[in-house]
């Protein structure tokens, strides 16, 4: 069986699929993109890093005016959503410039406040951008402890607000930092919607990661094309080619996945985006490093600021084990 | 943003799958690489072309449905998910006929493409040579003018269902003075029982005539089976190629269903840990394809074409493919090894899929040169 563009078109058309961004969803993606471009997103990576968060918090609040908040809340709670296609599309750009913060927490905490009570309490402040939040389950870590303004715990008896926050511990990723929450605490929710937390955090992982990989490769490229070798462009090497090679394959068949995840919100799709959005953006990071050589390895070069972020984004919210679990129970 | 699909369009759905189900042979066809299952193969044909399914998409003059894109995918699925025979009209359908729809003449569409679409005339493929496998452009047969027509001379290779087909299109030189290699190449048909053609079948890894080489002695070809002009055949059969590695010659219908019955084999191996994750992959990537598909077909809708990014679907399916009949033979234990096991006689095909329509090698240069702007370089 054939079909293809020289095959005729059908006497009557049938409805065309739409799985491709509207102009409207490509244009978001687009002024965000200007927006980060513009923030200079990697000195603010470096100050967040550091525990320094006045420039971290600036840019959060330009990504909540951009309305990456509002898409996880809903319009009753003054926000935009819940928009899953629109968050993906964002997340993806905050990948793509590694943003810092507990951008995924904020998101899934959005999804857990779902009773009218601490809805109406929180979720405003997290769509304007206000306040920051960060969820943990309990016993797990939370991201940001000590930036967060909710610090939010997923425990056995329900949802409960934090009283505070450990030590915070450095991640393999500099930029994200690590705490356990305290416990007890004022409880939110007896019946929080768990599951839905997790799978907006899971999308929102997936999203950020492909953004990851799509910068890795991108910036890979450009410096294959730069570093000469042996008197020529080392990217002219079939070897250095076939590496980048697999590297857009791996990532141009995850963001089907992540898009698709966003406009079904079937806990297998999402769970399939998260460990293929994972996995690819993880082995564009090793091609990553490989192809820049030395320099890629040192810190003071920005290409670490995606490395390390794609080795954590691997096991947040749900590892490729994990995730590859969700997708056989589904079937079962 | 949707994966919806129309109401309309999930009547056609149904009206496929019920068709399927009261047609589709119970028992496995015998493989098309033997004469009796590619006699089989033919008559399977027949009978969906009776039914008015062999080519959904084609103009209803040629046999078909006039449906679109969607609903080629659609049918695709149900096809494959109804365990409906392989198709041996595949190199006709996918790679000439769309030829024939660009390139060819009324009159050429009208006496090729009814007899394809019942399988009376099944197609072989013979482009590669000996010297020229995904290098085209070394091609060394020959077309030569003569009144009224040419004469094709040389040797053709690794030429698809050539033991049993009855017909070949290739590319053929007509002008070795052309400046450059590429040039002076024009696209034949040609028959293969002919005077002056002598087929030599190759048994494939397991022993079954899958290809053949073609000798070409004075084999006399009229002007009325050349496909466009002389000396343009490399251009028309680009188009075709590109198309070949994106969306004509594995459709996602087909690897959903191969996912769905690995996932069957292993619960029915009782769920085993070890091959835990290469199934769920198995899924996840049939699921990936599947959704490209819906891109790329959005796309192709919207007005675009598919260029080099065919070429990431040819590297990711062809991979797909052998990584899920591994897995099915690492389930299967020692039964796998056994010839005529099902999920072996896939396996073996899927082993060419990283070889055929242009190496996968080739494809990764198209990809990084093409879609990743690197520079042309040491091979």
């Amino acid at each position: 069986m054939t079909v293809s563009p020289h095959t005729p078109a059908p006497a009557a058309p049938e409805p065309a699929p739409r799985f491709l961004l509207d102009a409207e969803q490509r244009a978001f993606a687009g002024s965000l993109g200007a927006m980060l471009t513009a923030a200079g997103a990697p000195a603010v990576i470096r100050d967040w890093s550091r525990g320094e968060r006045a420039s971290g918090r600036a840019l959060w609040s330009r990504i909540a005016a951009a309305g990456v908040f509002a898409l996880a809340v809903p319009e009753a709670y003054d926000g935009l959503g819940p928009r899953p296609v629109e968050l993906a599309v964002a997340f993806v750009e905050l990948g793509r410039y590694a943003v810092p913060g507990p951008l995924v927490e904020t998101v899934a905490a959005a999804a857990a406040l779902s009773a009218p009570g601490p809805a109406g309490r929180f979720l405003p402040g997290l769509a304007s951008g206000e306040s920051m939040a960060t969820l943990a389950r309990e016993g797990g870590y939370a991201l940001d402890g000590d930036a967060a303004t909710a610090r939010l715990v997923l425990a056995a008896d329900g949802l409960r607000l934090a009283p505070g926050h450990g030590p915070v511990r450095a991640s393999l990723d500099p930029a994200r930092r690590l705490t356990r929450l305290l416990p007890g605490g004022e409880l939110l929710d007896p019946d929080p919607p768990a599951g839905r937390a997790l799978l907006w955090a899971r999308l929102a992982t997936a999203a950020q990661a492909l953004g990851v990989g799509l910068a890795l490769l991108d910036r890979t490229v450009g410096y294959v094309r730069r570093r000469v070798q042996f008197g020529v462009p080392i990217g002219s090497f079939q070897t250095v080619k076939h590496r980048l090679a697999d590297a857009k394959i791996a990532l141009e068949f995850a963001r089907p996945l992540v898009l698709g995840a966003a406009v079904t919100m079937a806990p297998a799709d999402v769970a399939a985006a998260k460990v293929s959005a994972c996995e690819a953006a993880y082995a564009t990071a090793r091609t990553a490093l490989q192809l820049h050589g030395a320099i890629g390895y040192t810190a003071e070069y920005d290409l670490s600021l995606w490395l390390t972020k794609a080795r954590a984004l691997r096991t947040a919210w749900g590892d490729p084990d994990a995730c590859r679990a969700q997708v056989l129970r589904d079937r079962a | 943003m949707d994966l919806t699909h129309s109401p309309a369009d999930e009547a056609f759905r149904a009206e496929a799958r019920e068709w399927l189900h009261a047609h589709v042979p119970p028992e496995p066809l015998p493989s098309l690489e033997t004469a009796e299952g590619f006699a089989a193969h033919r008559a399977w044909e027949a009978e969906l072309a009776s039914g008015g399914w062999s080519v959904v998409n084609w103009p209803r003059r040629y046999g078909g449905r006039e449906c679109g894109l969607v609903r080629w995918l659609l049918f695709e699925e149900e096809y494959y998910a109804a365990g409906a025979p392989g198709r041996v009209g595949q190199n006709g359908v996918s790679l000439l006929a769309p030829t024939l729809f660009e390139h060819g003449t009324e009159e050429q569409r009208a006496r090729v493409l009814p007899a394809m679409a019942r399988g009376e005339t099944v197609w072989a493929q013979a482009w590669s040579e000996p010297e020229a496998g995904s290098d085209l452009a070394s091609l060394r047969a020959r077309a030569v003018r003569v009144p009224g027509g040419w004469r094709l001379g040389g040797q053709k290779a690794w030429s698809s269902r050539a033991a049993f087909a009855d017909r070949a299109f290739g590319l053929f030189r007509s002008d070795p003075g052309a400046p450059k290699p590429h040039q002076g190449l024009t696209y034949v048909m040609f028959d293969l029982r002919a005077e002056g053609v002598t087929v030599r079948p190759i048994g494939r890894l397991d022993g079954k005539p899958a290809f053949a080489e073609l000798f070409l002695d004075e084999v006399f070809v009229p002007d009325e089976d050349v496909i466009g002009e002389p000396g343009q055949g490399w251009r028309i059969a680009m188009a075709t190629a590109a198309d070949e590695r994106g969306l004509t010659l594995r459709s996602p219908g087909r690897f959903l269903a191969a996912a769905e019955r690995l996932h069957a084999l292993w619960r029915a191996q009782g769920s085993p840990q070890g091959a835990r994750a290469q199934v769920a992959d198995a899924l996840i990537g049939a699921r990936a394809y599947q959704l490209a598909t819906y891109a790329t077909a959005s796309r192709f809708l919207g007005g675009e074409r598919v260029g080099a990014e065919a070429s990431l679907n040819k590297v990711f399916w062809s991979e797909y493919d052998i990584a899920l009949h591994e897995t099915a033979l690492d389930l299967l234990g020692e039964e796998g090894e056994f010839a005529d096991a099902e999920w072996s006689q896939r396996y073996v095909f899927a082993l060419a899929g990283p070889i055929y329509a242009g190496t996968n090698e080739i494809q990764r240069d198209i990809i990084a040169e093409h879609l990743l702007g690197l520079p042309r370089g040491r091979r």
